[in-house]
């Protein structure tokens, strides 16, 4: 048996040494965090402008992470690349061939990529938390109040598990261009759009990126979003089963199919 | 010890390897032949436990792969030169590998001297040849001082010096007595490199056997003799006066004889007894390569065909042959099997300079791969990687 702390020193080794991790984690970082401060600055001037129920639900700290919409974009890119980059570079045989434990291989990876993406998630979560609320002026809310910690940890979290169920699709799928060409346009553009349509939209409720953004939220249905019948755990809860289920399925198939 | 037992895979309706045993022993480099597509890398996937056998076994030192406790300081491969990513440097790919097996930093640097890639060393692999990648494959496979190496066709790309460190390096880590298993498709290189040959071909085994007895069992040694051409009763004379003395006489098909189971001086000696002159006698021995081809000669799977090229030629004008219309064919007594070793270079006296090619005709493909490279070379870090 390959051991398990050898594995994931090695795996460590393999995160740092390519500029890819790097590029993709500086990306979430910046772009989650200039977008947050960015819109927290407009709805500050515009606060006034906005409906009265939007108002009665003004959620400052969603509001600074309103970046993660894009910024989940990069996290998606860095779990897939760290899989896919061995599949198609052909480095999985000569990684099999040094840990033939297929669970060992994996795991490591995942576990060493999912705690690096979980770190940048939590700074660029405190980040655009408290960019955004200097942004805000007068509408801020502070660490302090009731459940902010939670959301700016949750928001941590989130990005951190979206990585991990991109490493898990890429495994399954064993190519970073299927991968990408699915997962992107999955969290960018199907999921969005489907939870506007009027009864998909009770679907898309159990996607993994709508039901985890709810542990975000300090104010339920915040900015008069819809209403979810789980709560932020709940939500939270649900996307971990994705990436429990992702992560199993490419451990099937790695386990199964010749590399 | 490698030792594999009824090993069968299949793909779908292909079968790419079938009921293949065979044992590969410490202390002897032994070679793995077959024509493309036989089987080799499937074999030696299986061997690593990267892809499960349809049917059968193979093990090494007793234990399936899979199974092997702390599997990179007991074997070492090398599979594929370019299983490396690109925009990692050759010392973090091997520092990485070395952790997997407790194998402190400093054997990546020796190892690293070894195959002489020091100066490159943390220079991104995807700047690297191809000879480059297969040094970069072998000081993988003896990161872990392994007992077991297998190297799939190492020599694909190297230089002669190369070529041959890696041949003297096969048998220095032959003669330590560890199992070297490589796999090859050049005959030539194994006969010099290997003492003991499997030779598979359409995934099946044709030849297990040491090389030295290979040699004997499919190579004949022979001597030609020619006697004045237009006298044909010269000819009969002496194969008369050579069978007599108990040689065989096989006839060639430029009139010459092919003499076996007579010295050389015995002929001349029947000649001059029987009064013949000689044009010819010359000690011959039919090639190893040929021995392989003849064997391996109904299972090539991709064989290829004359490219006859008739369409893209103008047709000849009558009357005006010119230079370019096709020539007739060589009239046939001119041996077309390579009876005769090739003349030395410089001494031909038909070598001309390389013609440029015809206006029209087409370039050989041979030099896309190279003119791909230097646009990913040019692309960002991020755009290569997501490929």
């Amino acid at each position: 048996m390959a051991a398990v702390p050898a594995v994931l020193q090695s795996e460590w080794t393999k995160i740092r040494t390519v500029s890819s991790t790097v590029w993709t984690l500086a990306a979430a970082l910046i772009v989650t965090v200039a977008m947050g401060a960015a819109l927290s600055a407009v709805l500050k001037s515009s606060f006034d402008d906005l409906s009265e129920v939007e108002r009665a639900t003004f959620d400052p700290t969603f509001v600074s992470f309103s970046g993660m919409v894009l910024g989940q974009l990069a996290m998606v890119v860095f779990g897939v690349l760290v899989v896919g980059t061995e599949y198609s570079s052909g480095m999985i045989r000569t990684s099999l061939a040094a840990v033939p434990q297929r669970a060992t291989f994996l795991f490591s990876k995942v576990a060493v990529a999912g705690a690096l993406a979980l770190v940048v998630g939590l700074v660029t979560s405190f980040l655009s938390f408290f960019l955004g609320q200097a942004l805000l002026g007068e509408h801020r809310t502070t660490l302090g109040a009731d459940n902010v910690l939670r959301a700016v940890v949750g928001g941590g979290l989130y990005m951190g598990l979206i990585a991990l169920f991109s490493m898990g699709v890429a495994t399954m799928l064993r190519s970073s261009m299927l991968s990408l060409g699915i997962l992107v346009p999955f969290f960018f553009l199907i999921s969005q759009i489907l939870s506007a349509v009027p009864k998909a939209k009770e679907v898309a409720k159990y996607f993994p990126d709508q039901a985890g953004s709810k542990i975000m939220q300090v104010v339920p249905d915040a900015l008069g979003s819809e209403k979810a019948p789980y709560g932020p755990w709940g939500g939270l809860g649900i996307m971990l089963l994705w990436v429990a289920a992702s992560l199993l399925g490419g451990y099937l198939v790695l386990k199964r199919r010749d590399a | 010890m490698i030792e594999a037992v009824g090993l069968t895979k299949r793909y779908g309706a292909k079968t790419a390897v079938y009921n293949l045993s065979f044992q590969v022993r410490p202390g002897v480099v032994t070679g793995f032949l077959g024509p493309n597509g036989s089987g080799k890398s499937t074999t030696m996937r299986m061997i690593l436990g990267l892809d499960r056998p349809t049917a059968g076994h193979v093990t090494i030192g007793g234990h399936p792969f899979r199974q092997l406790p702390n599997a990179p300081r007991q074997v070492g491969a090398l599979l594929d030169a370019k299983a490396v990513h690109g925009g990692r440097s050759a010392r973090s790919h091997l520092l990485s590998l070395a952790q997997l097996a407790g194998i402190p930093a400093r054997r990546v640097d020796e190892v690293l001297g070894v195959v002489g890639l020091q100066d490159v060393a943390r220079r991104r692999s995807k700047g690297f040849s191809l000879g480059m990648g297969q040094r970069l494959g072998i000081a993988a496979a003896l990161l872990g001082d392994p007992q077991v190496l297998l190297f799939d066709e190492p020599v694909n790309g190297l230089d002669p010096e190369g070529i041959l460190w890696v041949r003297n390096l096969m048998k220095k880590l032959a003669s330590e007595g560890r199992t070297v298993f490589v796999s090859s498709h050049l005959m030539s290189e194994m006969a010099l490199t290997a003492d003991h040959l499997i030779v598979i071909g359409r995934g099946q085994l044709l030849s297990d056997m040491p090389v030295k007895q290979f040699i004997s069992a499919n190579s004949a040694d022979f001597a030609r003799v020619r006697t004045p051409e237009g006298d044909p009763a010269q000819r009969e004379k002496l194969s008369a006066a050579l069978a007599g003395a108990g040689g065989q006489v096989l006839s060639e098909p430029d009139g010459a004889l092919r003499v076996t189971g007579l010295p050389l001086p015995r002929i001349s000696d029947l000649a001059h007894g029987a009064d013949v002159r000689l044009w010819e006698l010359s000690p011959h021995q039919a090639s190893l390569e040929e021995a392989y081809m003849r064997l391996t000669q109904g299972a090539v799977d991709y064989r290829s065909t004359d490219d006859r090229l008739a369409h893209l030629q103008a047709p000849p004008q009558p009357g005006q042959p010119g230079y370019g219309a096709p020539q007739p064919q060589a009239p046939s007594d001119v041996p077309q099997q390579g009876w005769y070793a090739p003349p030395p270079p410089g001494q031909n006296p038909y070598a001309t300079a390389p013609q440029a090619p015809a206006p029209g005709a087409p370039q050989p493909p041979a030099a896309a791969p190279d003119a791909a490279r230097p646009s990913f070379q040019k692309q960002s870090d991020t755009t290569e990687d997501a490929r």
